[in-house]
């Protein structure tokens, strides 16, 4: 199954590079991986997208909070949570494709961000698969460049993980 | 959230202090630690500590000969003393070289702190003369480590360093300090305790927990404690002492864990696992209920995880969350300290109003006596070739049972923990989780360094002590009066073993040609060798050995060389299935 994993660690040099050499070195999968400091410029917040079975997801969350660096981590998978990614796609648009790009783009709720005589650049943002979606409603031949930022994720509701 | 404490900005310092360098700071901050003893290598990074170090008489520097000796003799004086031990190596091929013993340390979870020399801040990450990225390097087999780029932060960075290494799960921790750093002035300050948000392992067991376990075993018809390391590393022995006598239950120890429990008691029965007892491995698959003690179901010890203990309900106890339920489901997992945990145990057990079953526990003692009987480490001595068993044996008998044992890592240290009987804790010193040869001699001088009155033997075997030989050097330097006992079979005698149960016999570069004289080659060190190539040499050897008190001796036993450990579960076997002799 796919979980979603919120990290509060140190902002510190090398924290980092724990958390990514944790999963390389007991094996884990990782989707996905994003960070950045919060609100609070001592401690960064990363989010991991992973797959696992229920024993290895414990084992996985049992090492992250063994990191010395490590604040906490919460499984937003178990209970209700949004996650939001940002795509930004390069996307080749000549002759009518222009047009039939520009709608696509209104469909999914996107905004061309740059234009030339031959291509279009889009900012899409939302769940991962509504970006895949996105992709696949595409020619593949007409896809110049994709960057994705890997999913950022929140618990629904008042509280704070 | 609310705590403002980071890694890098913490505590109050002291009101009063001195300006001093950062060489200087590190050596105060072991004086302040209370260190003793630093196992150490000089280097171009690391000579303002040693000016530093070279100044005054509170820490003792023991110069090894080899980086990896410096760790393994701190790591061997940590888990005689329980103290943490301290290694001191330069950048580049220093730390590097101090690598297996850091790890060596980490698998066992030994309380260490190594620092290391770095190049100077401003050189890092220039391929610099002996530049390593010794942090990215030891990240995986460390607890934690630091990198101090500015002085100020050097004696926090050294007591955070000693609380990580010996708290919780201990384990070695990693202070790399670039050489301008040693050499910058700054006021000291040692902080008195250390508070860290990201850091607050737990203590205290669960007390539904803690009773919910002890109504299980108490309600067990066939109970069986198996014990790790971690009582041996959380001082817990006379606790366990406690409840396993008051329960009457059957107990078996880890390799790790030899000692917690009294071997000489009839309610020990033997160490589990690959090379353990059969009656300690049957015991164990046949139990109701397991309560597994600061031991982290390892490989060696479950065989086939699907047919381990098939029918026990598991207690597991351990400071580690994350050893629980890692490899084997566990009913009732308490995360704690074991000292406080098994204090919590012996409380509950008072308020208990009834204990096992005395007819089951007197059927299940039974049980015990008849696979007992299967005399499982039973060998025969003839006249002419000395089995390496017989030699562990009388060590045992000529040594009272009470000198402090290390060991390398082949036949011979399963030969050691079979027939040396550990009665204490902390005599058994050991490398079982990386399996690293080139421990024993090493440790051995930590330990005699731990406990100069003490008899060190070292129990080794021809391949291994050559990997490192070179600190009989060291040996001479300090005087240090410890006995190695060489098994020489002549062979990389457990990858022989291999090769003839599971490679039909080809002996594929196990057998160890051109071996050295022993005997000359202590000799040439300025210590005493003496050989032993008959059964009847072995006690004499022994016996002269012992008698030099103060001298190191080099005892080279020349045993069979076709001898195999017995019992033996094959890889991916199950417990039961033992080959016996
Ligand atoms: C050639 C060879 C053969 C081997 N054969 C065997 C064999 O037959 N049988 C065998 O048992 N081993 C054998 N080993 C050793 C094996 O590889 C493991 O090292 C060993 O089994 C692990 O022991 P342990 O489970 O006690 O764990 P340890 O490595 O000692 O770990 C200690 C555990 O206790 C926990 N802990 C630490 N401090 C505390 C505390 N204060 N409170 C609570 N918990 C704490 C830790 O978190 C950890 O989980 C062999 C090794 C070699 C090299
Ligand atoms: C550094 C290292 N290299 C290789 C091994 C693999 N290994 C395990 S036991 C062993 C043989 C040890 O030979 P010896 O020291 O003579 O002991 P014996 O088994 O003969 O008693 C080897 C090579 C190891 N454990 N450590
Ligand atoms: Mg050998």
């Amino acid at each position: 199954m796919r979980h979603i994993i919120s990290i509060l660690l140190e902002n510190e040099a090398g924290a980092l590079s724990r958390v990514a050499g944790l999963f390389s070195a007991r094996g884990y999968n990782i989707e996905a991986m994003t960070v950045a400091p919060t609100h609070d410029a001592s401690i960064s917040r990363m989010t991991v997208a992973t797959r696992g079975s229920e024993e290895i997801m414990e084992q996985v969350l049992k090492q992250l909070n063994k990191l010395v660096e490590v604040i906490r981590v919460h499984d937003l998978s178990e209970g209700p949570h949004i996650e939001r990614e940002l795509m930004l796609i390069k996307v080749h648009a000549v002759g009518p494709d222009r047009e039939e790009v520009k709608r696509l783009s209104d469909i999914f709720r996107g905004r061309i961000i740059d234009v030339t005589d031959r291509s279009y650049t889009i900012e899409l943002t939302g769940p991962g698969d509504k970006l895949d979606a996105f992709i696949h409603a595409l020619d593949p031949g007409m896809v110049i460049e994709v960057v994705r930022s890997g999913a950022s994720a929140i618990s629904r509701g008042a509280k704070a993980i | 959230m609310t705590s403002p404490t980071t890694i890098h900005e913490r505590l109050s310092p002291k009101t009063e202090s001195e300006t001093l360098t950062g060489a200087e700071i590190v050596v105060r901050a072991l004086r302040d630690e209370g260190v003793e003893f630093v196992f150490g290598y000089p280097g171009g990074a690391v000579l303002y500590i040693y000016d530093a170090l070279d100044k005054q008489e509170a820490v003792q520097h023991v110069l090894v000969r080899h980086e990896q000796a410096a760790v393994h003799a701190a790591d061997a004086y940590s888990r005689v003393t329980g103290k943490v031990g301290v290694a001191l190596v330069t950048s580049g091929p220093g730390a590097t070289n101090a690598v297996t013993g850091i790890a060596t340390a980490y698998m066992d979870s030994v309380p260490l702190v190594v620092i290391s020399g770095q190049v100077p801040v401003a050189l890092i990450g220039n391929d610099a003369f002996q530049e390593v990225d010794t942090v990215g390097i030891t990240r995986p087999c460390t607890k934690h480590n630091f990198l101090v780029k500015d002085v100020k932060d050097l004696a926090s960075t050294l007591k955070t360093a000693f609380y990580l290494a010996a708290t919780g799960r201990p384990g070695p921790v990693l202070v790399d300090i670039p050489k301008d750093v040693t050499g910058k002035q700054c006021a000291y300050h040692y902080p008195d305790k250390i508070s860290l948000r990201s850091y607050k392992p737990t203590v205290k067991g669960h007390p539904g927990q803690v009773r919910k376990a002890m109504q299980m075993i108490a309600s067990a018809q066939r109970p069986i404690f198996y014990t790790g390391g971690g009582v041996i590393l959380g001082n817990a022995s006379e606790e366990l002492r406690k409840l396993v006598r008051s329960l009457n239950v059957p107990i078996t120890h880890t390799l790790m864990g030899l000692g917690a429990y009294p071997a000489s008691d009839p309610q020990f029965v033997g160490m589990l696992g690959m090379h353990g007892t059969y009656e300690a491995n049957m015991a164990v698959q046949h139990c109701d209920v397991l309560v597994a003690l600061g031991a982290r179901f390892d490989d060696r010890v479950t065989g086939n995880l699907a047919k381990f203990a098939p029918h026990a309900k598991i207690v597991h106890v351990d400071v580690d969350p994350s050893s629980i339920s890692k490899n084997v489901r566990v009913d009732v997992p308490i995360v704690g300290d074991l000292q406080q945990v098994l204090t919590e145990m012996n409380q509950v057990l008072d308020e208990l109003d009834a204990l096992n079953d005395p007819h089951a526990m007197q059927a299940w003692w039974a049980q015990i006596a008849e696979w007992r009987k299967r005399d499982c480490l039973h060998y025969q001595q003839d006249e002419q070739i000395i089995k390496p068993q017989f030699v562990v044996q009388k060590l045992f008998e000529l040594t009272g049972g009470d000198a402090i044992v290390t060991s390398d890592v082949g036949q011979h240290q399963m030969w050691a923990a079979q027939f040396y009987g550990f009665d204490k804790p902390r005599r058994w010193v050991n490398s079982g989780g990386l399996g690293t040869m080139g421990f024993g001699l090493p440790a051995a001088m930590g330990a005699q360094v731990a406990e100069p009155d003490a008899t060190v033997l070292c129990i080794t075997g021809d391949g291994s002590i050559q990997m490192n030989i070179q600190e009989l050097s060291t040996c001479q330097q300090y005087k240090l009066p410890l006995k190695v006992a060489c098994l020489n079979n002549h062979y990389l005698g457990m990858v022989r073993q291999w090769q003839e149960f599971f490679y039909e016999d080809r002996y594929a570069m196990s057998y160890v040609d051109a071996l050295p004289d022993f005997v000359k080659l202590a000799e040439a060190y300025g210590h005493i060798g003496l050989r032993a190539d008959t059964p009847a040499d072995v006690e004499p050897v022994i016996r002269e050995a012992l008698r030099l008190k103060d001298r190191m001796v080099f005892m080279d036993f020349r045993v069979d060389a076709k001898e195999n450990v017995y019992p033996m579960v094959p890889a991916g076997a199950a417990l039961s299935d033992m080959i016996l002799v």
